[in-house]
Formats: structure tokens, C-alpha cells, sequence
């Protein structure tokens, strides 16, 4: 049954796409998108009845059995060598705690977002099948995202994995009549390579280590299961590398880490998310803030046993994570267009997933996760509902004012904005308050002060930003031209009522996972379910002596960090914008950093791509192609047959019957000398 | 009367030999022909030499030389046809029978 999860929304996916190459012309608007948004619910509906039978099953006898899985196995997808050095791998699904958690974000919020991708691409009204090709791209998605979730071994993920950034690439470019949109897709596309470079180096590795050991597994089942004969392992780095020794776990746990940065937009890979804000917001909405860019949180959890036997590696995780999330948090104060405010902000939230991660709190950053794409979707949806009152205007500079005709966007991004930022007892509350905890009371993690201390800060340049895009768009006086004021407008039904749902779920989403602390003020008993869920496949660490004071104290300073983002933001850009103009000069020089995104961009233009343009260029493009292939093999061929033929060989062929014949003649009689003497 | 077979292939040989040398040295494309025709025949006259040597050593009769010789004439009307065709053309652009004088097809 598992395959059908995945299945419903390929096959439709499949349909849609066939139908606009064999048929060209476009199917119905209706149908395209009712069979779409309708796959998505029925893999929603399968993935809730899979769940269903997960839960029912029978505890196993160990505690370490670990055999509250569901499997379902299609065939072996490759099989190759026998005995110790056999490879093989099964087109398997794999539905446990985990997959669970991830396959009700991805069809549940996934489906929200169909459906708000309807009302949204409306006004896309070109005829040339635009909406078919945007929701067999979209389909297309999430199927890959499920295989991604449910896979049962590394070489699936992997294809999951890749199917991801293709549908990315695609999404992105969607409107690609624009130069700048359809480089905003190869963007994303070649820095993901890079990303799974590392994680393919890192599945091989595993591989390969294993089947030394004798125990050959890519299957997670077996990789978790004989982990052992390899866990110890310790290998020298070359000289380049520094000639250390590392643990063969750490080296691989960095691999695979390698993959997460780059699908999960950590530093230095991040750049490519921000330009990826060049697909519809839909796009935005479900991939670049609620699915794909968790995968590598997600790969990071599923691996979690491997991190738990690498604490170098995760000590990796949590400053990426750390530093990602202060670095991208800043960078959202400064920008202007308000879907970027929101990539950078996703960044800096992603970055508290790993920072999680890092400590050791797979749990944690699941939740995390779970939250951050109910509210970040919210958001998405609701800017994206600014974007079209607006005609596609999302300098926020030029808008403003927006609260009065555009009531119930205001009031869900408001919650969005509040939910973000930790104000409780909204879902972001609880979920990034256990992240700090979690910092917190890791006293292993080498500088876990300083970490915290940058996770703290992080919540309050969050709030900045959040509620600074809410009071410049919504608030003050509207800069859009008079014309434009009068059709300004809340978008419809099918726009609005995902976000209605999406809102409760970021106001309430917390339920699910409410930690324990919280619990226990509640008299809720075990309410930190979605922890207990996950544990029965995800590394989980002995709890910490907790002191209540201390837990008080962290909420406490959490909330005032957030309370002074917001009030900074109330008075800069609401209450006295005066005074915002007059400290401007003195802070220019951080402004300006700000907004040119600390030249991160322009140093990687400089140091990494214009080098490798040039030397495309000049070397394999002028040098090589041109050069050796063009001029040599293929002109040079020609241009030497030619030659030879105009200097000599042109005269055998004299038009003189009898000379052809004389060698006919002549070569029979060399044919008989040859074999008769 | 019983020839031998050498006898038969000594004919053969000199018949061949006296074609292709008027194939490769006369110009006159008629002429050509007409050699041509003789190797053919010259080849004939072999295969129906070595038909009778082969004939009845194994109890049955074998034709096989005689249906080549068949198949040769035969090959050969056609060939002819289309020679003399050939032939008509040079005749009516060029007004010879010269071969030399048909050499278009040349750099």
C-alpha cells in the first residue's frame, strides 16, 4: 500500500506530462487540477491510513528491536556480486515514526499549498498548457519527496534526493521567458551538485566500509543493524587534509553533511535559496520553506544512530546550524522584497533545526521542523496573497498600508509573524524555545554558551524582521499608485482557506509535540508525543537534570530577546520612522553590508565562478571544443581527406573505362598469384 | 570422341585470355562487347568441361556446371541488352564508338 503514497501524485504527474508532449494541447484547467490537488489528497488519506497500521502494531519484545516499521517491497532494484561483496538494493518503502511525521508535512501542507497554487496561478492566463506544466512539475515534486521520506535505503533517498533538485530547477525557472529566473534555477541545480557530490562520496563511503567489514548494507535496516563492525574504525586524511586521523563514522557523517548544507541551504551553500524566490510563490511556499529544504534536516534525523557515534561531526552540525541561523537572520532585516525576507528567514530557521541536530535533539529539530512549515507555508501563502493584490509588486518599499483592504491576509500573516518569532503560546513558541533549551543544557557541545547565546539573538533578529515586513507592507501609509489602491483586494476562497487551516495549525501545532516541561505545567500527561513517536527510530539521548528555575529564566530571556526585536521594529519602521532616517547614517556602513547580503554573492562570483567561466571558456570551451574537436578532429579530417585527394588521388578516377578495368585485371591476377604461389 | 580435360581448359584459358585483352586494348566499344562476351563464353566452356569430369562419379548425374552455363547466357542477353542500350546513347551524344570519348564521369 505504501507504494500507492507515492504512486498517486507520480501517476498524475505522469499523466499531465505525457498529455502536453503526445497531445499538445492543453487538458481542461479543470481537470489538470483536480486530478492534481486530488492525488496529493489521497496520498494524505493513504499516508493517515499507513499510520494507522503503524501505530497498531505490536510493541516490539526489545526495546532496541526496532521493528515498528511498515515495509513494503516492490523488487530488487539492482543485485549485483555474491557473498561479502554482494550490493544489493530493493525499490523499497519504508514507513516508520519518522516517515510518518515527514509524509503528513509533505501531502498535508503539500495539499494546502495545491490547492492555494490553484487560486494563485489563475492569473497565470497564458495558453500554452502553463498551469499543466506547473502542476505536473508539482506533482512531479512530490512524489520525489515521498520517495525521499519513505525510502528504505540510501541509493533510493538518493533518487528521491535528486528528484527534489530537478523539480526544484524546474519550479524555480518556471517562468523562464525571464533570463534572470531561468538563472535563478541553474543556481539552485549547481550548487545542489555540489551538496550531493558530498552526499554521494558519503553513501559510497558507507558503503564500501561496511562491505570491508563484511557486512555490505545499503538498506537503513541493515546499515543500523551491523553498524557496529565499522563504528570503531579510524582513518588517516591525507596530507592535504592535514594528515590527521579521524573516525571513519565522523568522516562519513560529514559527507552525508555535505548533502544536508546544500539541500538545506546552510552556510556556504545558502546563496542559492534566496534566488530561488524567482519561482511563483506557491513554489516558495511548498519547496523552499516547507519540503524540500528539510530534507537535509531529515537526512540528518534518519541518520541520526551514525551522528550519535560521530559527536565531531555533530559538533559541525550544531555550528553550521548555529552560524547559519545568526548569519541568515541578519541578512532578513535588510532585505527590501519581501519573499526574500522570508528565504533568509527560512535559512536562519533552518539553521535552528541543525543547531538542534547538532545537539543531539533529532526530536527537537523534527518538531522544529513540523512547525516551521506550518507557519513558513502561512507566510508564504499569505505574502503570495500581497504579491497578486499587488500585481506581482514585492518591493515592500513600495507597498504599505495594505492592512485595511487586505483584512484576513493581514490577520493570518499576524499569526505567521507571531508564530515565528515565539510569542506563546503560539507552535514556534514551544518549538524553538526547546531548541534553546536543548543548547542549553548540552554542557558537551564545545562552546555551547556562545552557541546559545547566537541562537538567542537569532530569535530576536527573527522578530525584527518578521514584524519590520509586517508593518512596512501592512501598516503606514500605502505607497502603490492611486490605480492600483482600488482594485486592492483579499484574494478568494481557494487562496484564503489554506491559509485559514495553516494559521490554526501554526497557532495550535505545538499540541503534537508539546514538550514535556510544558506538559507537566498543564497537568498533560506524556504530551511530548511527537518526541515519544519519533524515538522509536530516532537516536534519542538521556534527558538532562532539568531545574525548572533554570527552564523559567530561558523562556524568560527568550521572550524579552523577541520583545526587543519586535519593539525595535514597532519603533523604527511604525511609531517613529523619523528616527529610523536619522540613526541611518550612522549605521550606513551596516546597511549597506546588509544589503548587498555581505558580498557573499560577489565573492563567490569572484573567487569561484568567474574563474570556472573563464576557464570554460578558454580552456575546454575555445581550447578544447574549438580548438582540438572542432578544428582538428572534425574540420582537420575532412580538410586532410581533402588534401590528399587534390594532390594525388584525384587521378584514379580518370573516367577511362579500360583503366578501371586494367586493375580489376591486374588486382585478379595479384588475388591468384597470392594463392597459387 | 573424348576430349580431356585439359585439352578443355588450355581452349578456356586462351579463349579468356584473348578477351581480356580485347577488352583492355581495343577502344572501339562494340568490340568490347563482343570480348566480353567471349570470356564469358570462355568461362562456359570450362564449367561445362568440369560438368563431364564430375558427371556419374557418384553413380548419379550431376548437372550443376550445365545449369551455371544456363544461368551465364542468360546473365549475359541481359547484360548485352543493356550494353548495346549503352552503346546507342554514346553513339547518339557523341557521335563515336570510342570509349575514351565517354570519360564525363572523371575529377
Amino acid at each position: 500500500m505504501l507504494r500507492w503514497i507515492v504512486f498517486a501524485p507520480l501517476l498524475t504527474s505522469l499523466l499531465s506530462g505525457a498529455g502536453l508532449v503526445l497531445v499538445r494541447r492543453p487538458m481542461a484547467r479543470g481537470l489538470v487540477v483536480t486530478l492534481s490537488c486530488s492525488s496529493v489528497l489521497v496520498s494524505f488519506v493513504l499516508s493517515a491510513i499507513a499510520f494507522a497500521r503503524l501505530v497498531g502494531l505490536p510493541e516490539p519484545e526489545s526495546p532496541s528491536g526496532g521493528s515498528l516499521i511498515l515495509v513494503d517491497t516492490l523488487y530488487t532494484w539492482v543485485g549485483v556480486g555474491v557473498g561479502s561483496s554482494a550490493f544489493s538494493a530493493d525499490l523499497a518503502f519504508r514507513f516508520d515514526a519518522l516517515s510518518a511525521v515527514m509524509c503528513f508535512v509533505v501531502t498535508g501542507v503539500g495539499f494546502l499549498i495545491h490547492v492555494y497554487a490553484v487560486g494563485y496561478m489563475r492569473s497565470d492566463t497564458r495558453e500554452d498548457g502553463g498551469l499543466q506544466r506547473f502542476f505536473c512539475y508539482f506533482n512531479l515534486f512530490t512524489a520525489s519527496m515521498l520517495v525521499l521520506v519513505l525510502a528504505d535505503n540510501l541509493l533510493l533517498m538518493f533518487l528521491g534526493w535528486e528528484g527534489v533538485g530537478l523539480c526544484s530547477y524546474l519550479l524555480i525557472g518556471f517562468w523562464y521567458s525571464e533570463t534572470q529566473n531561468a538563472y535563478a534555477g541553474s543556481k539552485a541545480f549547481i550548487v545542489n551538485r555540489i551538496g550531493d557530490f558530498g552526499f554521494l562520496v558519503g553513501i559510497l563511503l558507507l558503503f564500501w566500509s561496511m562491505a570491508e567489514a563484511g557486512t555490505p548494507a545499503v538498506s537503513f535496516r541493515a546499515i543500523e543493524a551491523n553498524f557496529g563492525s565499522i563504528a570503531a574504525q579510524v582513518v588517516t586524511l591525507p596530507m592535504w587534509l592535514g594528515g590527521g586521523e579521524m573516525g571513519l563514522p565522523t568522516l562519513i557523517a560529514l559527507c552525508f553533511f555535505v548533502g544536508a548544507i546544500g539541500k538545506s541551504a546552510q552556510l556556504p551553500l545558502y546563496v542559492w535559496l534566496p534566488d530561488a524566490m524567482a519561482g511563483p510563490t506557491p513554489v516558495s511556499a511548498l519547496i523552499h520553506a516547507a519540503t524540500l529544504v528539510t530534507a537535509g534536516v531529515y537526512m540528518v534525523v534518519r541518520m541520526s544512530f551514525l551522528y550519535e557515534a560521530a559527536p565531531g561531526a555533530l559538533v559541525v552540525v550544531a555550528w553550521t546550524g548555529g552560524a547559519t541561523a545568526i548569519f541568515a537572520g541578519l541578512l532578513a532585516t535588510a532585505q527590501n522584497d519581501v519573499k526574500k525576507v522570508l528565504a533568509y528567514s527560512t535559512v536562519s530557521q533552518l539553521g535552528y533545526m541543525f543547531l538542534a541536530a547538532g545537539c543531539g535533539a533529532y526530536t527537537v529539530a523534527i518538531f522544529h521542523l513540523v512547525t516551521h512549515a506550518f507557519f513558513k507555508a502561512l507566510l508564504f501563502m499569505a505574502l503570495g496573497a500581497v504579491i497578486i493584490a499587488a500585481h506581482h509588486e514585492q518591493d515592500m518599499r513600495r507597498l504599505g498600508g495594505l492592512r485595511k483592504r487586505l483584512k484576513a491576509t493581514w490577520w493570518v500573516t499576524l499569526i505567521g509573524v507571531l508564530a515565528i518569532s515565539g510569542a506563546p503560546p503560539l507552535s514556534g513558541f514551544f518549538s524553538k524555545d526547546e531548541i534553546l533549551a536543548a543548547v542549553y543544557f548540552n554542557q558537551d557541545l564545545p562552546g555551547h554558551a556562545a552557541l546559545f547565546q547566537m541562537g538567542l539573538l537569532t530569535g530576536g533578529l527573527t522578530a525584527f524582521s518578521m514584524f519590520r515586513m509586517l508593518f512596512v507592507t501592512f501598516h503606514g501609509e500605502t505607497r502603490l499608485p492611486r490605480a492600483r489602491r482600488v482594485e486592492l483586494h483579499d484574494p478568494g476562497d481557494l487562496m484564503l482557506w489554506p491559509m485559514y487551516i495553516l494559521a490554526s495549525l501554526a497557532v495550535f501545532g505545538a499540541v503534537f509535540g508539546m514538550p514535556q516541561f510544558w506538559g507537566d505545567r498543564m497537568q498533560m500527561l506524556d504530551s511530548d508525543s511527537l518526541g515519544h513517536f519519533l524515538a522509536t527510530v530516532v537516536a534519542v539521548r538521556e534527558p538532562h537534570e532539568i531545574d525548572p528555575i533554570q527552564v523559567w529564566q530561558l523562556v524568560g530571556l527568550a521572550l524579552a530577546v523577541s520583545i526587543a526585536g519586535f519593539g525595535a521594529a514597532y519603533v523604527l519602521y511604525l511609531s517613529r520612522p523619523r528616527l529610523a532616517d536619522r540613526l541611518s547614517p550612522a549605521f550606513v556602513w551596516l546597511r549597506v553590508a546588509l544589503e548587498r547580503k555581505f558580498w557573499v554573492d560577489e565573492v563567490y562570483d569572484t573567487l569561484l565562478v568567474r574563474p570556472l567561466v573563464v576557464f570554460a571558456d578558454r580552456i575546454l570551451y575555445r581550447g578544447l571544443d574549438v580548438g582540438l574537436v572542432d578544428r582538428g578532429l572534425v574540420e582537420g579530417s575532412a580538410k586532410s581527406v581533402w588534401v590528399l585527394a587534390q594532390r594525388g588521388l584525384k587521378h584514379v578516377q580518370s573516367g577511362l573505362v579500360q583503366a578501371y578495368l586494367l586493375v580489376v585485371v591486374a588486382g585478379t591476377l595479384a588475388l591468384l598469384a597470392y594463392w597459387i604461389g | 570422341m573424348n576430349i580431356p580435360i585439359d585439352q578443355v581448359i588450355a581452349l578456356s584459358a586462351m579463349l579468356f585470355v584473348i578477351g581480356s585483352v580485347g577488352a583492355l586494348a581495343r577502344r572501339n566499344v562494340l568490340v568490347m562487347l563482343m570480348s566480353i562476351e567471349l570470356m564469358l563464353n570462355a568461362v562456359n566452356l570450362a564449367l561445362v568441361g568440369f560438368n563431364r569430369v564430375w558427371a556419374g562419379v557418384e553413380g548419379a548425374a550431376r548437372l550443376d556446371g550445365q545449369i551455371f552455363v544456363v544461368m551465364i547466357i542468360a546473365v549475359a542477353a541481359a547484360e548485352l541488352a543493356v550494353g548495346l542500350g549503352i552503346v546507342l546513347a554514346l553513339i547518339r551524344n557523341r557521335d563515336s564508338l570510342n570509349v575514351d570519348d565517354a570519360s564525363l564521369l572523371r575529377w
